[in-house]
């Protein structure tokens, strides 16, 4: 990129009366997106948080849900159900313990479900026999529908005829399928709000600014310029997350290459709606001290509120509405719709729309608060 | 610098801030390739009329031409045949000289070679240091290296010397001369009236938004002297900064 820039830049013409807007555009942003690439401020927030939380979840999750199901004593243990569940990953089989002790793990939760298989009398079918705890209610649900996927799989599907009704699709998903958009946003968020609120502060402060504006560049230019250099960074910190997340941690891309695009064509979108709050905050902070407070208190709620770490479904009812509002819980929405079901860009209209309507609302005010001098 | 042309041209200018009337009235020409020096104390507003010529703020009425255009109606061709130098002005954080040299190239449209713009002003040197590591005898010179980019016809320099050491200061007086006899005309403001003696080829005293003189240093100081002004004190053969130039040298130190 800051190759190709730099192309450009020495072939384009130059001279009296050849003045060219998209020289000076692009030189704003090459010299941004070099000093973008040396403040150990915006690389640890782009890349280095998010990806300690990958790590952390990453590695804490062990790669997903576990669910403990005891098999009942007596049940049969060599049989295709049972390699199915213990093929997913996801569930682990608890053997060789009396029924006495499974009642009481039961009883606990510390066990989701008791599972019991026999073969039935004159068949080929076995017949399967599921109970699930109060204890343990979402994970009994994931193992109901990880077992109607089971069942609705075709090498079991001739013999197994019972329960055939699920039409679930069951893919599995992981922690990091849940963690990576999150922090995926929070990154762009943190690198659209502190970057650019901290980058036009102290540009104006230090009258760089004002010693552009001696030179026959245009303001949109220097806005262009530093927008470029800002979403330039903010994309090849969202490729390095969403590749790190795959490769080590098995971050589900359905449509692969595909997905990815769609990913970062969604994580523009979102860097330039945040970096429209980091313009406001450039205009309303009175000096670089009053810059961290004030992006908390755009950053903070939305970090906490907006499904980066846990499913805004987990939260309390009040509460719902209120992370329904911001515009972080609709990109983390579009984001993992986008990637892990699969879907395409018109499929999450909505998500893009209402991130849209925050755009605009966000600029309009920014036009009124930005500070040049 | 007997051409007597004049490149800018400052007729009637005023500035009016909310309650405060910072410039009332200013007229003066600078002549082509003369280096002209605008002297006076603190918020006598040579800072506000240096920078409505710039085109970095706008007069409340008054009428200015630089090189024939108006600042009313071409200022983006006067901001590319000019070089500003602001008071305390920073530059874009993280980067080098020959990173920020670039910069300005691009900004200006102007095709150069970064490194001979440092050699210009001998920081060939320091090519990858960062603005922020320079002394400040450097930063200055870097400033001025950046408003040579364009090749202006005019450059305008606000304070160059206030807070250097007696070396960087000659230094640059002769870095502004060279500039000069390059063919470049030469807008400075400064505190230290020794320095314009030197330096300028005419002087505008400013005071309370208006000039009180302006003339060549010479004939400003014989004029006061057949006033019958007398200093107090016997006039030496050389002064203190003579001493201090002859004891410590005359090459500056970075």
């Amino acid at each position: 990129m800051q190759k190709d820039i730099h192309e450009r830049n020495s072939n384009s013409p130059s001279g009296p009366g050849g003045y060219s807007n998209l020289t000076a555009t692009l030189a704003l942003a090459k010299a941004s997106f070099r000093s973008i690439m040396r403040s150990p401020s915006a690389v640890v927030f782009t890349l280095a948080f998010p990806l300690i939380f990958i790590l952390v979840f990453g590695f804490l999750g062990g790669g997903g849900t576990r669910i403990d199901v005891g098999v009942t004593p007596g049940s049969d243990v060599n049989n295709p159900v049972m390699v199915m569940l213990d093929k997913t990953g996801m569930i682990r089989l608890v053997k060789d313990k009396s029924k006495a002790e499974f009642d009481k793990l039961l009883e606990k939760g510390n066990v989701d479900a008791m599972i019991d298989v026999h073969r039935k009398v004159n068949s080929a079918a076995y017949s399967v026999n599921v109970v699930y705890t109060s204890a343990s209610r979402d994970k009994g649900g994931i193992l109901k529908s990880v077992l109607n996927n089971i069942f609705y799989d075709k090498t079991l599907k001739p013999t197994v005829a019972e329960i055939k009704e699920s039409t679930i699709t069951g893919r599995e998903y992981k922690t990091i399928d849940f963690i990576l958009p999150g922090q995926l946003g929070f990154s762009l968020l943190s690198t659209g709000v502190f970057g650019t609120a901290f980058v036009f502060l102290s540009l104006r402060q230090t009258l760089v600014i004002k010693r552009f504006f001696a030179t026959p560049v245009k303001r949109s230019s220097i806005v262009i310029g530093e927008g470029i250099a800002r979403i330039g960074f903010a994309l090849i910190g969202a490729l390095f997350i969403i590749l790190i997340g795959h490769f080590f941690f098995g971050f589900t891309l359905v449509h692969g290459a595909l997905t990815v695009v769609n990913m970062l064509i969604l994580a523009t979108l979102g860097i330039i709606v945040f970096m429209g709050f980091g313009f406001i905050i450039s205009g309303i902070a009175k000096n670089e001290s009053m810059v961290p407070p004030i992006s908390n208190i755009v950053t903070l709620p939305q970090f906490l509120l907006s499904g980066t770490f846990f499913s805004i479904e987990a939260f309390p009812s009040w509460l719902q509405p209120i992370s329904r509002a911001l515009p972080l819980t609709y990109l983390n929405d579009a984001m993992r719709k986008v990637a892990f079901e699969g879907l395409g860009l018109w499929d999450v209209k909505f998500q893009i729309m209402i991130l849209l309507l925050w755009g605009i609302g966000i600029y309009a005010v920014a036009v009124k608060v930005f500070k040049w001098e | 610098m007997e051409t007597k042309k004049a490149i800018i041209s400052v007729k009637n200018l005023v500035k009016k801030y909310d309650d405060f009337v910072a410039v009332q009235g200013l007229s003066f020409e600078v002549y082509e390739h003369e280096i002209f020096g605008l002297l006076g104390p603190n918020g006598a507003g040579k800072t506000t009329t240096l920078e409505i010529i710039e085109t970095l703020r706008d007069k409340t009425s008054g009428e200015i031409i630089v090189d024939g255009f108006s600042v009313d109606k071409q200022p983006q061709d006067i901001k590319q045949i000019i070089g500003v130098q602001l008071q305390a002005a920073g530059y874009y954080p993280n980067l080098n000289l020959i990173e920020l040299i670039e910069l300005f190239a691009g900004l200006y449209g102007a095709n150069i070679k970064p490194m001979e713009m440092l050699e210009k002003v001998n920081l060939q040197d320091k090519a990858k240091a960062k603005y922020k590591a320079l002394s400040g005898g450097q930063k200055q010179r870097f400033s001025i290296a950046t408003t040579l980019i364009n090749q202006p016809k005019i450059i305008f320099l606000d304070e160059p010397t206030t807070g250097l050491d007696p070396q960087a200061r000659r230094n640059l007086w002769d870095l502004i001369i060279e500039i000069r006899n390059a063919g470049t005309t030469v807008v400075i403001t400064t505190h230290y009236m020794d320095e314009a003696e030197q330096l300028c080829d005419r002087v505008a005293f400013v005071e309370r938004g208006q000039i009180i003189a302006l003339d060549t240093p010479d004939n400003l100081i014989d004029k006061l002297v057949s006033s019958g002004f007398e200093r107090k004190k016997e006039v030496k053969k050389a002064n203190l900064e003579d001493v201090f130039i002859n004891l410590t040298g005359q090459e500056w130190r970075e």
